[in-house]
């Protein structure tokens, strides 16, 4: 299983970078990992996104599709995709230390 | 009205049904079985048409017409079910008192939601109004929509066919890609292969979701020459300029698009706080089916808010949960019965052949024969699955919407007759898989 450093925290993730281990994530590292993941600097909206798919997951057991981001959080998918360029479900997923978004079957 | 009592010492239950059609059907023939003269059944359907789904991905290539795959949904329950032609307004939990449009409004004790998933094309920027124009933008998932677009391909002489997903949840999600083998079939069969470029566009990382099935599935589109366009969420569909533009920006070109528009839950699930999810989708238990909000309320088929597909095979495994359960609730014993999430996919892949998918919350599909060892075989090209398919049409008539069990078949997914792709994880599927 591989294994990603953020703030000298060594985190099990899988093939693409999704914590294995959620309950290993604190709000510390999120912006190490949107570093990583090449966003830079987490805005107020970004960080809104990321605590709303932690909380929702932490709900759930499960993160949200983007469609069901959009319409719970108010924040329209085409300004997620700003925050978020491609995909922000996976993306803002990886940075709230959730697994992958399931989607649906 | 409604009783007082949960516990069965009423002589008549009353139970309704909202939605007349796979799982509302199948789920009100199967109460009445069981509770007979104990329960009063009672179905809502806003519409008397019902629609045998599965032929509708064969209508655009003129191979079954609009008129072989219609009935009406009252002929399709047993005697001594009730049959309201209404739409629902909203359901009132705390009354336990189903409100409708054009009917009084009915109590319940125990409520089943079987209201499917409604194509809502308007909440994609351009895509309801390309659809309109019946030109070059279609979709094979409504019966008009599906004979119109028989029409436009019975015309169309060469150019480049999109198939696409906008996104997900879809019904039957194999269905856009069995589409694209049997276009390419299509084509074939016409001599104008040659003249068509085939591309599907989905939102999903991959072919489909579930990783061995999807790497079976992307090497059929290969073969068949099949573009494959990944990560593609559809924000704009343009009928005038022939585009569909990402949300990140990407556009493909077309001569004709073929679109499967989003799918919600019913509107009075959106409309009675606390019943569904963000979608309109009921949120139900994944194992009893009972609502999380509500003891009284269960979910059936696409209505429900699960991870397994939505899909009329799915509906059909849930039955039995369904009804089991709903009798127990009405006894006062405590819900037992699981559903595992079993799904069960004939997926064409053109010139007569298909493949057969089977798995469940915890499975992936495997390959291996279904249901047992001398079955038909999963994951695999074979001319006897497509012939499941067609056979699956008087069954779904005959046997699936009246409530019996198929021959064979129970509920819970079947471990007998598949192998595990992973030689290491065959152990911890149980016996009767190692066949080679």
């Amino acid at each position: 299983m591989p294994t990603a450093t953020y703030a000298a925290h060594e985190i099990a993730v899988d093939d693409e970078g999704f914590f294995t281990d959620p309950s290993q994530w604190t709000e510390q590292l999120a912006p190490e990992i949107a570093r990583a993941a090449g966003l830079g600097e987490l805005n107020e909206r970004q960080w809104r996104v990321v605590r709303f798919m932690r909380a929702q997951y932490e709900q759930t057991g499960a993160g949200p599709s983007v469609r069901a981001l959009a319409k719970a959080s108010g924040i329209p998918i085409k300004e997620l995709y700003e925050l978020f360029p491609k995909g922000p479900a996976k993306l803002a997923a990886r940075i709230a230390g959730i697994p992958k978004p399931r989607g649906c079957i | 009205m409604a009783h007082d009592s949960i516990n069965g010492e009423s002589a008549s239950a009353r139970i309704v049904v909202l939605g007349g059609g796979t799982g509302g059907t199948l789920a009100a023939n199967r109460l009445r079985r069981s509770l007979g003269a104990s329960a009063r059944v009672t179905v809502v359907d806003q519409g008397d048409r019902h629609v045998y789904q599965p032929g509708l991905l064969f209508v655009p290539f003129g191979h079954r017409r609009a008129a072989e795959l219609t009935r009406p949904r009252a002929d399709q329950l047993r005697g001594g079910i009730e049959f309201v032609q209404s739409r629902v307004d909203r359901v009132d939990l705390p009354a336990r008192m189903v409100h409708l449009a054009t009917h009084p409004p009915i109590g319940y004790d125990v409520l089943v939601i079987a209201t499917g998933a409604v194509l809502v094309p308007d909440e994609t920027e351009g895509l309801a109004a390309a659809l309109a124009a019946g030109k070059d933008v279609h979709t094979f998932y409504s019966l008009d929509g599906a004979q119109a677009l028989a029409r436009r391909l019975d015309a169309f002489d060469g150019g480049h066919v999109i198939v696409n997903i906008v996104d997900l949840p879809i019904k039957c999600p194999v269905a856009p890609l069995e589409f694209c083998f049997l276009a390419d079939s299509y084509f074939r069969h016409r001599g104008i292969r040659d003249r068509v470029r085939l591309t599907y566009a989905t939102p999903l990382d991959a072919a489909f979701t579930k990783p061995v099935a999807a790497k079976e599935l992307a090497g059929l589109l290969q073969r068949k020459d099949i573009e494959l366009v990944t990560d593609f969420s559809t924000g704009t569909v343009d009928g005038s300029r022939n585009t569909l533009t990402s949300f990140d920006g990407r556009e493909l070109r077309f001569d004709l698009a073929v679109v499967v528009p989003l799918h919600n839950g019913a509107d009075f699930v959106t409309d009675s706080a606390g019943l569904g999810d963000e979608l309109g989708f009921v949120t139900v238990d994944p194992h009893t089916l009972q609502s999380t909000v509500d003891e009284r309320v269960f979910a059936i088929g696409d209505a429900a808010a699960l991870p397994a597909s939505k899909a009329g095979s799915v509906a059909h495994f849930e039955g039995e949960v369904l009804v089991e359960n709903i009798r127990r609730l009405l006894a006062g014993e405590p819900l037992t019965a699981r559903f595992d999430g079993h799904t069960n996919c004939f997926v064409e892949t053109g010139a007569g052949k298909a493949l057969l998918i089977d798995f469940n919350y915890d499975t992936e599909p495997q390959p291996g024969r279904y249901p047992n060892s001398v079955g038909m075989p999963l994951l695999r090209e074979a001319r006897l699955n497509h012939l499941g398919k067609l056979l699956f049409q008087p069954l779904y008539w005959h046997v699936l919407l009246p409530g019996h069990d198929l021959p064979g078949l129970g509920s819970a997914m079947p471990v007998r007759g598949k192998r595990n792709s992973s030689p290491r994880a065959a152990s911890s599927i149980g016996a009767g898989n190692t066949k080679g």
